[in-house]
């Protein structure tokens, strides 16, 4: 019995160490021989592995962070431009600053401002549902609310109000990756900068409808009037296809859109409220002037009360 | 012993509540809305300008590419708008919208009940008379028949099957057809044929229309070469391939077509189509359609003209039951829910279905116990609840080693499963994607 359990103890050890002689010179012989700059850059990234910088996954940013002469084209949304420093640093490379991103909901179709015209009770995913048909509202290129861009978020940033059927961005987790922006069949999440102080205009709209059927669908639909584009006095308002677009890289704050736009399409997020007769006031001419107003509390100008006006 | 398919298939419940109503001629539209994208490809280009005066089949919509067809005008009047028109899931499709005056039609079409028996054009002639006919596939996906009936270079067809399974529950616009104008369908058969150039003809029928095989059998005795077959009833013989395999025997390969099998196979509505485009030189400007339900309080089959709004049909808003919650075009397996009840018929229209919430209303969806009746029902041979969870992780080179581009979008997956996962959508969704994929790469 013993010399049995002995035997086979002894056999199992000595093909152990054989082995692990074999094993010992194979490795030294099939080695990779690897840069260890990856290994480096590797421990300073975020490690989330969402892809937001177009590799998959951190350690392909790293091993193409290394690969490439320079850094141009290469930047880790999540870690922004302190791990793209971090980066530099130990590449020995120069990397550009980035104004930091966040993701925007660009649609108004909440359920007061965009009434139901069918239901939907197919699978709750946007892709399956803009896929079969144009949507259980009057706009076809509204919000479909079933929140394909929550799930594709790592983060948690971003998630489906029930009461108002829209997506919301925590801007605060919002690492600007771009998954959710992948993941809207409608195409109506952007990444836009974050502006000065978190402060950030944007048409919150994609409807290329003429404005008649447009406001039809939605009370806060862009309607392409125009208004927005004369208004700007720095040139950043475009309208195409019935449909304004405010270029951030222009935008200088003033929010004279904002002010101008009859339906309220235009989103000014992040901006202190102004005092009670601000159409007397002369507005504020540059974006440092505007966001000179620090310690007051923030509001977002669409609040349900303000639509309730509208009506 | 009736044939059927080799492979998967589910028994829904039959529901033909609307078989012994005959069918109705519907009265003209106040106006019609005639879509532009009535068939698979391409879709035409309006030939008419607003404030044209058109005639009932006069040629409205000319094809802009090679899978395209003819569009003809169903009614006559004036053309109040060429512009785009929500389609029944709500995108906007061009159409030409027109003021309907009277009924005025084109000289040369033969307006008479009599049946022409007599072929006096040969093969070519014939396919350009269907493609100026118009004729598209009426079985549901509207594939424009001349190109069906013209196989590619290199493969010869030698059987035509006529598709009279009608195997959807609730349908009866089929049934009504071949019970009604069977020597039409067998001569539309015929002259199919004679542009296939093939002598054998099959009339495939589901024995639970015996009265409709009765008719078929009586109406083809006098034409040699065409047989009527009798099919065991199951869902989904009406497909194209289930079709071929239940009456021949033979299966299309994956990514084949059924011309490699040498079958062609079009639907009785369509050879009928046929009959009265090269006998009567009518084009395709109505179809029959069947309004039904078990809210209603009475279905009806109705010759209908193209471009007529649904909600004329369904005489709404009387003339549409309270507790009717879906109303949904085609039938309730493979049909698609109508988002705009203003949306107008198209050439393939074959059923209005108006279902109750308690009918509509969807499982609530578990988890997979992989219990494999998905995998049983499958008619292609695939895996569903596989697809299913593949899809979910996007894994498109997977999807596609696991053949997803070979779902017919039957459902019977979806009908089969006990946990009431929505696998059809979420498998539709992955095809749609990797057959996107596999298009975008360069081909060898």
């Amino acid at each position: 019995m013993s010399d049995t359990l002995l035997f086979t103890v002894l056999t199992m050890a000595v093909l152990g160490l054989l082995l692990a002689v074999v094993l010992y010179f194979v490795a030294k012989k099939f080695r990779v021989e690897e840069d260890p700059r990856i290994d480096e850059v590797e421990s300073v990234m975020p490690g989330a592995n969402c892809g937001g910088c177009g590799f998959a996954g951190c350690r392909a940013f790293a091993e193409n962070a290394v690969m490439s002469e320079t850094l141009d084209g290469i930047f880790c949304p999540v870690g922004g431009n302190a791990v793209m420093k971090k980066v530099a640093e130990k590449l020995g490379r120069e990397v550009q600053e980035k104004a930091p991103m966040v993701a925007v909901v660009r649609c108004n179709g909440t359920c007061e401002n965009r009434p139901r015209t069918s239901i939907y009770d197919g699978c709750a995913s946007c892709k399956v549902e803009n896929a079969l048909y144009c949507g259980d509202t009057g706009c076809r290129y509204g919000c479909l609310g079933n929140g394909d861009c929550e799930r594709a978020c790592p983060f948690g940033a971003i998630r489906v109000n029930p009461a108002t059927g829209l997506p919301e961005v925590d801007e605060n987790l919002c690492t600007a990756c771009g998954n959710c922006v992948k993941a809207c069949p409608k195409g109506i999440i952007e990444l836009r900068t974050k502006g000065p102080k978190n402060r950030r205009m944007y048409v919150s709209c994609m409807n290329r409808e003429k404005g008649g059927v447009a406001r039809k669908a939605c009370s806060a639909a862009c309607i392409g009037c125009r208004k927005c584009e004369k208004v700007c006095p720095f040139g950043a308002i475009t309208v195409e296809d019935n449909l304004s677009y405010i270029d951030f890289t222009k935008c200088r704050l003033c929010r004279k859109c904002f002010d101008e736009c009859p339906t309220h399409a235009i989103r000014a997020v992040n901006f202190p409220p102004r005092p009670a007769k601000s159409a007397a006031a002369p507005a504020p001419q540059t974006a440092a002037e505007a966001v000179e107003k620090p310690g007051l509390p923030k509001a977002e100008p669409s609040t349900p009360e303000k639509k309730e006006e509208q009506k | 012993m009736s044939k059927t398919f080799r492979m998967g298939g589910v028994h829904p419940n039959d529901r033909k509540i609307s078989n012994d109503c005959a069918i109705e001629v519907f009265p003209l539209p106040r106006r019609a809305y005639i879509s532009m994208a009535q068939h698979l490809g391409a879709p035409a280009t309006p030939a008419v300008n607003v404030g044209d005066k058109v005639k009932t089949g006069q040629l409205i919509g000319t094809p802009s590419g090679f899978m395209s067809a003819n569009v003809h005008s169903s009614v006559s009047g004036t053309v109040a708008a060429v512009e785009p028109v929500a389609d029944l899931a709500g995108n906007k499709v061009m159409s030409i919208v027109i003021d309907v005056e009277g009924d005025e039609w084109m000289p040369e079409i033969d307006r008479t009940p009599d049946i022409v028996r007599e072929i006096t054009l040969d093969g070519p002639a014939i396919i350009s008379r269907i493609k100026d006919c118009g004729v598209v596939g009426l079985g549901g996906a509207s594939f424009p028949t001349h190109i069906k009936l013209s196989p590619p270079p290199g493969k010869t067809a030698d059987c035509l099957i006529i598709n009279g399974a009608e195997c959807e529950p609730y349908l009866t616009s089929d049934y009504r057809i071949m019970m009604e104008r069977p020597e039409e369908i067998v001569l539309g058969a015929v002259i199919m044929m004679k542009a296939l150039n093939v002598t054998r003809g099959y009339i495939g029928i589901e024995d639970n229309k015996p009265a409709a095989i009765e008719s078929m059998r009586n109406a083809a005795s006098g034409y040699p070469g065409i047989e009527v077959v009798v099919l065991r009833k199951k869902y989904p013989q009406g497909g194209e391939k289930q079709l071929i395999n239940a009456v021949t025997g033979r299966s299309v390969p994956s990514m084949g077509l059924p011309i490699d099998t040498g079958a062609v196979v079009q639907n009785a509505a369509t050879a009928l189509a046929v009959y009265e485009a090269v006998q009567k030189n009518k084009p395709l400007i109505d179809n029959t359609i069947t309004v039904t339900g078990q809210c209603l309080p009475e279905s009806h089959n109705w010759l209908v003209r193209v471009g007529t709004p649904y909600s004329e049909i369904l005489g709404a808003p009387d003339g549409i039951p309270e507790n009717a919650a879906k109303i949904i075009s085609g039938g309730p397996m493979m049909g698609k829910a109508v988002a705009n009840i203003n949306a107008p018929t198209v050439k393939a229209n074959g059923a209005l279905l108006l279902l109750t919430e308690e009918q509509t209303r969807r499982m609530k969806s578990s988890n997979c116990i992989r219990c494999g009746k998905c995998v049983d029902a499958c008619p292609m041979g695939l895996e569903p609840y596989l697809l299913n969870k593949l899809s979910g992780a996007g894994k498109m080179d997977e999807l596609e080693e696991h053949n997803v581009y070979d779902c017919i979008e039957c459902g019977c997956c979806m009908f089969t499963c006990p946990a009431g996962i929505p696998l059809l959508d979420h498998i539709r969704q992955a095809k749609g994607e990797v057959i996107r994929i596999m298009r975008s790469r360069p081909k060898k």
